[in-house]
């Protein structure tokens, strides 16, 4: 943990990015203490990509600023770019070059010194289980491995600051696994971490702040577990082992827990209750020789949050 | 720690020569398509263009070789479209090096493209008895021009290249704009035969002064009186002064449409 009074490692400063008409950021602020992860969670065309690409330096604010690593990204560009590794939406690797080339040519622009320019991309290679396919044209790479590729040359500079903008879109279940436990493992080291993604999962996962944007503006700030408090209580959720209780149960749960649900079909009842009611519950069944096969409280998904804060799902948004 | 603005050049034209080795068939516009234009219009068309005291297939080879240059233009473009399209450019503009080696790079490796092009062109032109008739330093200051003209097509390239949404995108409108502009000239035919209008646009066209130019600096006139236009009786300077007007006038619209589509 970050001692109080140290600064974020990176900071956004009431940032503000207008196309036009359109606003695409507006008045975004936001700090990243050192060795944490935030995530920026929204659907497509909430901003976040345009968030991090002023935040790298690679398009200038209309107003507002940001630091990364101490350096202002309007006033000291060069130092930012120093100071930070991107991985950016679409795997930009070059697919004509192999994975060592990819990563020799990031390293020589670097000025990495040419002797340890080879062995740097050894085990960056090696690190990324790439060094089977390390002479092999990244045109012939898979989804994971092009992921991997990339985000070893955002690397290859050992950057304390990575931005990795939706790092784990159109990757399948296992890659997504891989690509985090990668992640993790930066964070352990001490690398500072923004990452935006439309995964809500993503963000549960891996995020140790999150925030959620859309339409350009931040709607809600929190840790995954805050957020998720916010969107209302916890639900208790009970499956019956025999159908034949169902009516019997009914009567008894009405009592406890007011707005009721009941889904026939998998014997489940369903409602909003705090963890006193499930002791309530528990005795009250076991006395009348009900048997169930779960009980539970469920605690809301970081959709049900954005559905609540935003009035639509996050993923459908994005489509 | 910041490399060299040298290394940095020459990490990223390497690159782009890797590009090359790599898809070969991405050298054909400077390799089978002039030397199938050599062989069509020297033996198709040769028979019913009478060259006055010369061979038409002297004549025709400064005309290919202007031609293939003004398409080096489509190469830079789209080089440059792909890098734009597939985010390289931008990982590259995310790292802390020297802005201008992106481009410098992408126009040097054009070059080297192109003088791959001008030896395969001499060579078939050889082949096919294409001779210098003149000193070696005017044969030299021929070859000049000619990378002068490419310097020229070089900011078109960057240009066409950041301004287009897609590599099918730029060949098309390279292919609309570029291949007339390159028969609109003497590059196969003297202008003497055209109707008026289309004479003085062939005579004023930059590939005319180039093509006189090199014509006349490797002794492969024939014994065609020269040209009454202005612009073909000072082939020479107009065709620097060509090169360095589109120069001038294209760079700053080709780095705005560049800056543009990079920082957005």
């Amino acid at each position: 943990m970050t001692p109080p009074n140290a600064s974020p490692t990176i900071e956004a400063i009431d940032l503000v990015k207008t196309f036009g008409d359109m606003t695409a950021v507006d008045r975004v602020s936001f700090q990243v203490p050192t060795g944490s992860v935030l995530g920026l969670l929204g659907p497509n065309g909430a901003g976040k990509t345009t968030t991090v690409r002023m935040m790298t330096t690679l398009t200038p604010p209309t107003s507002g600023t940001g630091r990364i690593a101490g350096h202002d990204i309007i006033k000291e560009p060069a130092a930012v770019r120093r100071s930070m590794g991107l991985t950016a939406q679409s795997a930009t690797v070059d697919e004509l070059l192999t994975g060592r080339e990819n990563l020799r040519l990031i390293a020589d622009l670097y000025g990495i010194d040419k002797q340890r320019t080879r062995s740097l991309a050894d085990e960056l290679l090696e690190r990324f289980s790439l060094t089977d396919a390390a002479d092999k044209v990244a045109k012939q790479y898979s989804g994971g491995m092009r992921r991997r590729l990339d985000l070893a040359a955002s690397l290859v500079a050992a950057p304390p600051v990575l931005f990795l903008d939706e790092p784990t879109t159109g990757l399948d279940p296992r890659s997504r696994q891989e690509l985090w436990e990668v992640l993790r493992g930066l964070v352990k080291e001490g690398t500072t971490l923004l990452l935006t993604t439309q995964y809500l999962e993503e963000a549960d996962n891996l995020a140790d702040n999150v925030i959620v944007i859309d339409k350009g503006r931040i709607i809600a700030e929190g840790t995954p577990l805050q957020l998720k408090d916010r969107s209302g209580a916890a639900r208790l959720v009970v499956t019956l082992s025999r159908p034949e209780d169902i009516p019997q149960a009914h009567e008894l749960l009405k009592g406890v827990i007011p707005e009721l649900h009941l889904d026939e079909d998998v014997r489940q009842f369903s409602g909003p209750a705090d963890l006193a009611s499930i002791n309530t519950l528990a005795s009250l069944l076991a006395d009348h020789e009900i048997e169930v096969d779960d009980l539970g409280l469920k605690r809301p998904s970081l959709d049900d949050v954005f559905l609540s804060l935003t009035g639509h799902r996050a993923e459908e948004a994005a489509k | 720690m910041s490399a060299s603005f040298g290394r940095q050049i020459r990490s990223l034209v390497r690159r782009n020569l890797i590009h090359i080795k790599r898809q070969p068939e991405a050298l054909t516009d400077v390799t089978i398509q002039p030397v199938m234009f050599v062989l069509l219009f020297a033996y198709v068309f040769g028979g019913s263009i009478n060259i006055p005291g010369g061979s038409y297939r002297e004549w025709l080879l400064p005309g290919i070789m202007a031609q293939t240059m003004a398409f080096s233009s489509f190469v830079v473009a789209i080089g440059l479209n792909n890098d734009l399209q597939k985010g390289i450019i931008d990982r590259f503009r995310s790292l802390p090096i020297h802005r201008p080696s992106v481009l410098l790079a992408r126009a040097i490796s054009s070059v080297m493209h192109s003088s791959i092009g001008i030896v395969v062109m001499s060579l078939t032109g050889l082949i096919v008895g294409w001779r210098i008739h003149e000193g070696v330093g005017k044969a030299l200051l021929a070859y000049l021009l000619l990378l002068l003209f490419g310097f020229a097509m070089i900011w078109i390239g960057i240009l066409v290249g950041s301004s287009m949404d897609s590599p099918e995108a730029v060949n098309g409108v390279m292919f609309a704009t570029m291949f007339p502009i390159t028969f609109l000239a003497n590059t196969f035919a003297p202008p003497e035969g055209m109707p008026t209008f289309v004479r003085v646009i062939a005579e004023w066209n930059p590939i005319s002064a180039l093509v006189q130019a090199m014509r006349e600096l490797w002794g492969n006139t024939g014994n065609f009186p020269t040209p009454e236009a202005w612009p073909l009786q000072h082939p020479v300077l107009v065709s620097i002064g060509w090169s360095v007007l589109i120069s001038v006038v294209v760079a700053p619209m080709a780095l705005r449409a560049y800056n543009r589509r990079t920082t957005n």
